[in-house]
């Protein structure tokens, strides 16, 4: 028999402030959104793969066709690859939000007394973590395939401080649209249908000077862009202009904007 | 035999006594006057145009177990999910310990624990993992955690498997696992919507036996089922409710009253007599399969009524392929409350009785 007085602890909740709850809450959602990643061989494939596989195609297939003027396609590319590598990985945050609300775990969480944001926090946390492990692979690769880079100690933090904002801004983006799909299927192609334009119509693969007027004028203002060119002009030295406080400027207005939408949706579609 | 021979003493605290001082104390905070664990005041809700719930009421003392007995789409799920706070009610109130389940819908939810019709549990993380996880999100101490985890884990038979990734587990596993989780927190409340359903019989009588500790323990239980059988043996009372509507409510001994506690069960063996047979069978609480060429009556007159039944048929020139005695279902308490079965159930039914 147990003794009684082990009882008297029972179910004694701790007290804490609704912050720290709110915090604690993310916290072990991130945990299990972050160990979903070590436990689906398929996304620990995919996240690995994905991203040398375009690298290599552009690299080497298409990039002897491009036109970068006076450096050469491999530096110029570099950049863009790691952007989009990061935009493309907020897709998880889309398809593990639809699959989590389809299966019967969505009504255990809302059943718990939890911050109504957490679960959000946690896949965005989790893509966080994703891209990292992504973005250092295409850095590890390009040095393989001849990246030259000449950015300083205090560029590479400008870089992967930029980088870390634009995976949350991106992944906050996705969080909505893991929202309003209807279903599992749906969540993987809306993902695409936002990103792919985003990242194919900008600078990131080829220079906008080529591109008709209207595309070139949506080319040259999208965040995207400023994003890639402020990343390429720290790494290679090429010029920043306007792009690099207008990438941080972007991401920070993404996030404060779709955070509480996001939560709002989750809130919305969870109480009927 | 199942030897699930789990310890009263760890499932719960609620109980009288000592053991369970801290938050006895908060549970008669909450308390509403009566010592109504859950009150339900003419809960509506629609999908769309369609009426689920169309004024349900009923309460449910604490530390007593009510069955919601229906068949699919009875509205059973959905009175479920309102008072889990998983969805807002169009019309009506719904009171948790004497909190309103909208208006303070956080509060309700440290008292209550939900376990669905399909395991809530996350397939990639272990059962240790799920069970700390959800453990963390109702905020207990890390120390607690770990000793409710240990004691749920053994409870339930599923040390063996607590470090393995819930998608090797077996249904019953799920089950059990998913009813754990909702267990860590010791919430004096439990919602169990059709525990057994898809089990096996030994999982069903496994199940059937942890909701029983359960009880005993001082939890109050809120359980959906299309089994007669199962509310039967685990229900205190029974709201017998189809179209979103109560169609009874009563013990089980109550229930039984208007239905018969046993059925006798005849099988005729030419469907061209079928007919005929009816009109001479013709005693209480008469249903007919005119499928399987069954009729079924109230046992009262034990081997007397049989003997005069056969007779009676045996005059009549009807040849009898079967006679048995039966457990009614939940197809007979339909036909004798609304005069019609149960669409849905009729396949389960006549496979329980052939099985």
């Amino acid at each position: 028999m147990e003794k009684p007085s082990s009882f008297t602890t029972d179910k004694q909740t701790e007290k804490h402030s609704k912050f720290f709850w709110t915090l604690s809450d993310s916290w072990t959602l991130t945990k299990r959104s972050v160990k979903h990643i070590t436990r689906n061989l398929d996304q620990l494939f995919s996240v690995a793969l994905f991203p040398m596989m375009f690298f290599l195609l552009f690299r080497y297939v298409f990039g002897g066709a491009i036109d970068t003027g006076n450096i050469s396609y491999v530096n110029y590319l570099v950049a863009g690859i790691f952007v989009q590598m990061l935009a493309f990985g907020a897709n998880y945050t889309t398809m593990n939000l639809a699959v989590d609300l389809q299966r019967g775990i969505v009504n255990r969480f809302r059943s718990l007394p939890i911050a109504r944001s957490a679960l959000i926090v946690g896949h965005v946390a989790a893509d966080l973590v994703r891209n990292i492990v992504s973005g250092l692979i295409v850095i590890g690769v390009s040095f393989l395939v001849g990246f030259q880079p000449v950015a300083g100690p205090t560029d590479w933090v400008l870089v992967f401080g930029l980088a870390i904002l634009f995976s949350l801004a991106i992944s906050w983006i996705s969080a909505i649209m893991g929202l309003l799909v209807k279903s599992i299927e749906a969540a993987q192609w809306t993902g695409f249908i936002v990103i792919f334009p985003l990242t194919f119509v900008s600078g990131a693969f080829v220079p906008t000077e080529t591109m008709p007027d209207a595309l070139r004028f949506f080319a040259e203002n999208q965040p995207l862009t400023h994003v890639i060119e402020a990343i390429r002009g720290w790494l290679v030295g090429t010029p920043i202009g306007n792009s690099g406080w207008l990438a941080f400027a972007w991401c920070t207005g993404i996030i404060i904007v779709a955070m509480p939408v996001a939560t709002w949706l989750f809130r919305r579609k969870t109480l009927q | 035999m199942v030897s699930a021979d789990f310890g009263i003493s760890l499932l719960s605290t609620h109980g009288t006594g000592k053991q369970g001082m801290v938050h006895h104390n908060r549970l008669i905070e909450n308390q509403a006057p009566a010592g109504n664990a859950i009150v339900v005041k003419g809960l509506i809700k629609s999908f769309k145009r369609l009426k689920v719930l169309d004024g349900i009421d009923f309460v449910v003392k604490q530390g007593t177990v009510l069955a919601l007995l229906g068949p699919n789409g009875a509205g059973k799920t959905t009175t479920v999910h309102i008072l889990g706070t998983l969805l807002l009610p169009d019309g009506g109130k719904a009171l948790i310990n004497g909190l309103d389940v909208v208006k303070e819908a956080n509060r309700v939810r440290s008292l209550i624990g939900l376990t669905g019709q399909y395991a809530a549990l996350d397939e990639y993380l272990t059962g240790t993992e799920n069970l700390h996880m959800i453990g963390r999100l109702y905020r207990l101490s890390h120390r607690d955690i770990k000793r409710r985890t240990r004691e749920l884990l053994e409870l339930f038979d599923l040390v063996e498997a607590s470090n393995r990734a819930v998608k090797t587990y077996s249904g019953g596993m799920r089950r059990r696992l998913d009813l754990a989780v909702s267990l860590i927190a010791s919430p004096p409340i439990i919602f169990l919507d059709e525990p057994t359903t898809g089990l096996d019989p030994r999982s069903r009588l496994i199940m059937w036996n942890i909701i029983k500790q359960l009880v005993s323990s001082g939890t109050t239980i809120l359980l959906t089922t299309q089994d007669m059988d199962e509310a039967d043996n685990l229900a205190d009372r029974i709201v017998v409710i189809n179209g979103g509507k109560i169609i009874a409510e009563g013990t089980a001994d109550e229930l039984k009253q208007r239905i018969g506690s046993e059925r006798l069960e005849i099988t005729v063996s030419e469907a061209s007599n079928f007919d005929e047979a009816k009109k001479v069978v013709d005693e209480d609480g008469l249903h007919v399969d005119s499928k399987r060429r069954t009729l079924s009556v109230v046992t009262k007159g034990g081997v007397h009524q049989l003997k005069q039944v056969l007779s009676n048929l045996d005059e009549a020139g009807i040849n009898v392929e079967s006679v048995s005695f039966r457990s009614p279902t939940l197809d007979d308490v339909f036909l004798t409350l609304t005069g019609h079965t149960t669409e849905q159930s009729k396949g389960e039914t006549k496979a329980q009785q052939e099985g």
